[in-house]
């Protein structure tokens, strides 16, 4: 219970940081203030707050159970590369969004293309693409909630009211601060999170008695040796995941947050500390997902082992069996079973908020798919000239009341795993659109049609991955790479045989 | 540093990060504890840091501040 009510205290202060935000902004109003903080975020803020928003349920119980299952190439998998690709692509692409933004007074990245490539409605389809793969990432942010309150309260909180309390704590705050108050909860949450995994690595390892003793079990036996090298993926599987982080810089609420930093000087900071940042988390997750294996004294985890050796039988298991099977063997809540058996109760909470403070990373999603709406939709079709500035926060308010609704119901439908679900839908399809930045910013001869081309292929590719299992994984690869590929060749052919843009456009854009 | 030399000191560093050398190892142990696939990129990590604060100061797009249009 003592757990439980930290959390909630947590949440508290997680509202009041959003409504003391909105309070400082209120006098100053209008749309960039509400969905761009006033491009004014400061260093410290902008980085922390950079960082947090890419940080998801998925970073912590995601990498936590994708490491239980799968052993430490978690770590070079998500986390290593991540930590190479996006400070370059924040170095190269997020400099540059920052420039344009502030020349031409963007707020969304659909603003810069319709502008870039003189188109209209095309940017109304990037739009689209653009939303409906953002959902997904939101729902991943509900599901995370509902199984981290449920966890640390020990099931006091089941599963649908802890994602229904999450859901509705973020939609105030993102409510009421808008981008400044997401920002500084952002904040605060990284702060928080990033002590977490030191803590928790050094109170779980002392109360197993040292790590060393764990691994040196897990080595002794064949089945979980495996688990501390790479031996059972391929060095072109592993190659590909390098393509995913790309989907960062395209994701729409990393490059509307490269909007709202008050200087140039502030990407400095940001892009050297943020593989250390990316250090500091996901180690300790990783390495504790791992470890788990070695923890048979934990009942909880013992039963997810015997699953899993169930799962491992050649035959005689129905499909019910094995998806009954699958979902007992997940790892998505070891951490919260490890703190719950090492760590002192009241201790436990802490770092129970901790946990929260990365599951609620939906924030800014919610916030950037109401700003994409009421810029990108509303305003585009004539809404601000006909009922003003005002009326147009409004509505991008009441679009994040519906949002998060609707990522709750859905949220209470999909059983699938928080990972399965990240990857397969957001960061494939983002990693895909990313030409559309690269594009934009780099070949003066791409075109709209180009870029039209980019958005249908990824939808596309989307839903035909999803719905046909090993689709696109040509030669042993992630089909995150063919996927990207195509949407370069694509950008490329059809842009070379459409006319371009005009010589003052092009010359607008030239940094 | 002109732009050639960072962008194969970028391509070095990417190579850096598919480590075949490791694939198989768990062994030695860093720190008595950690296995060396993981180390290794742990460490891999801190020399992305490293690239990035080389890169920001060769390489920065100062330009970008200097908008004549603002």
């Amino acid at each position: 219970m003592i757990p439980g009510l930290l959390v909630f205290a947590y949440l508290g202060v997680v509202l009041y940081i959003g409504i003391f935000a909105f309070s400082r902004s209120r006098g100053a109003g209008g749309a960039e203030d509400y969905f761009l903080a006033g491009r004014s975020l400061g260093s410290a803020v902008f980085l922390l707050s950079l960082f947090g928003t890419n940080m998801t349920a998925f970073t912590i119980l995601g990498s936590a159970g994708h490491a239980f299952a799968n052993g430490i190439v978690t770590f070079p998998l998500m986390a290593s590369s991540s930590a190479f690709v996006i400070p370059l692509t924040l170095f190269f692409v997020g400099t540059r969004v920052w420039a344009l933004g502030r020349r031409h007074g963007f707020i969304t990245p659909v603003q810069m293309f319709r502008d870039r490539w003189e188109c209209g409605h095309i940017g109304t389809v990037i739009f689209a693409v653009q939303a409906a793969l953002l959902v997904p990432y939101i729902i991943i942010g509900v599901m995370g909630g509902g199984t981290a309150l449920r966890g640390i309260t020990g099931g006091l909180v089941p599963y649908w009211l802890g994602g229904a309390i999450v859901a509705l704590v973020v939609m105030s705050y993102v409510f009421f601060g808008g981008m400044r108050g997401t920002a500084w909860v952002n904040t605060f949450q990284t702060i928080l999170f990033l002590s977490f995994g030191g803590v928790a690595l050094v109170l779980i390892g002392h109360g197993m008695g040292g790590f060393g003793v764990a691994m040196e079990a897990l080595l002794a036996s064949p089945r979980t040796a495996p688990l501390l090298t790479r031996e059972r993926i391929s060095p072109l599987f592993f190659l590909s995941y390098t393509v995913v982080p790309l989907s960062t810089i395209a994701f729409p609420h990393i490059t509307i947050f490269c909007l709202t930093a008050r200087r140039l000087a502030q990407f400095k900071r940001t892009v050297i500390m943020y593989p250390i940042c990316i250090l500091a988390i996901w180690l300790p997750c990783v390495f504790l997902g791992v470890a788990a294996n070695a923890m048979h004294d934990v009942p909880r985890i013992e039963e997810k082992l015997q699953a899993r050796s169930a799962l491992a039988a050649p035959a005689g298991l129905t499909e019910p069996e094995r998806s009954a099977l699958r979902r007992a063997a997940a790892g998505d809540d070891v951490i919260l079973v490890m703190l719950e058996r090492y760590a002192p109760i009241w201790l436990a909470g802490l770092l129970g908020a901790g946990i929260m403070a990365a599951v609620m990373a939906s924030d800014s999603q919610i916030l950037a798919l109401s700003t994409m709406f009421t810029e990108d939709v509303f305003a585009f079709y004539g809404g601000r000239e006909r009922f003003g500035e005002s009326i147009q926060v409004q509505t991008g308010r009441l679009f994040v009341v519906l949002l998060t609704v609707m990522a709750y119901v859905i949220a209470l439908q999909v059983p699938q795993s928080i990972f399965d679900l990240a990857v397969q839908f957001a960061f494939s399809g983002y990693a895909s659109l990313s030409p559309l930045l690269f594009a934009a910013l780099f070949w003066p001869r791409s075109t709209k049609w180009g870029a039209l081309a980019v958005a249908l292929w990824s939808a596309f590719a989307v839903v035909y991955t999803a719905r046909v299992p090993g689709a696109l994984a040509w030669g042993g690869l992630m089909p995150v790479v063919p996927m990207t590929f195509i949407s370069c060749a694509l950008m490329a052919v059809v842009s070379l045989v459409t006319p371009p843009p005009s010589t003052d456009t092009i010359a607008r854009y030239r940094l | 540093m002109n732009k050639l030399a960072s962008a194969l000191v970028i391509l070095g560093v990417y190579v850096l990060h598919q480590d075949v050398w490791f694939w198989q190892a768990a062994r030695p142990l860093v720190f008595g504890f950690l296995p060396v696939g993981l180390a290794y990129h742990a460490a891999y990590c801190v020399l992305v840091a490293v690239l990035m604060s080389v890169l920001t100061v060769v390489a920065w797009p100062a330009h970008l501040d200097r908008d004549p249009e603002r």
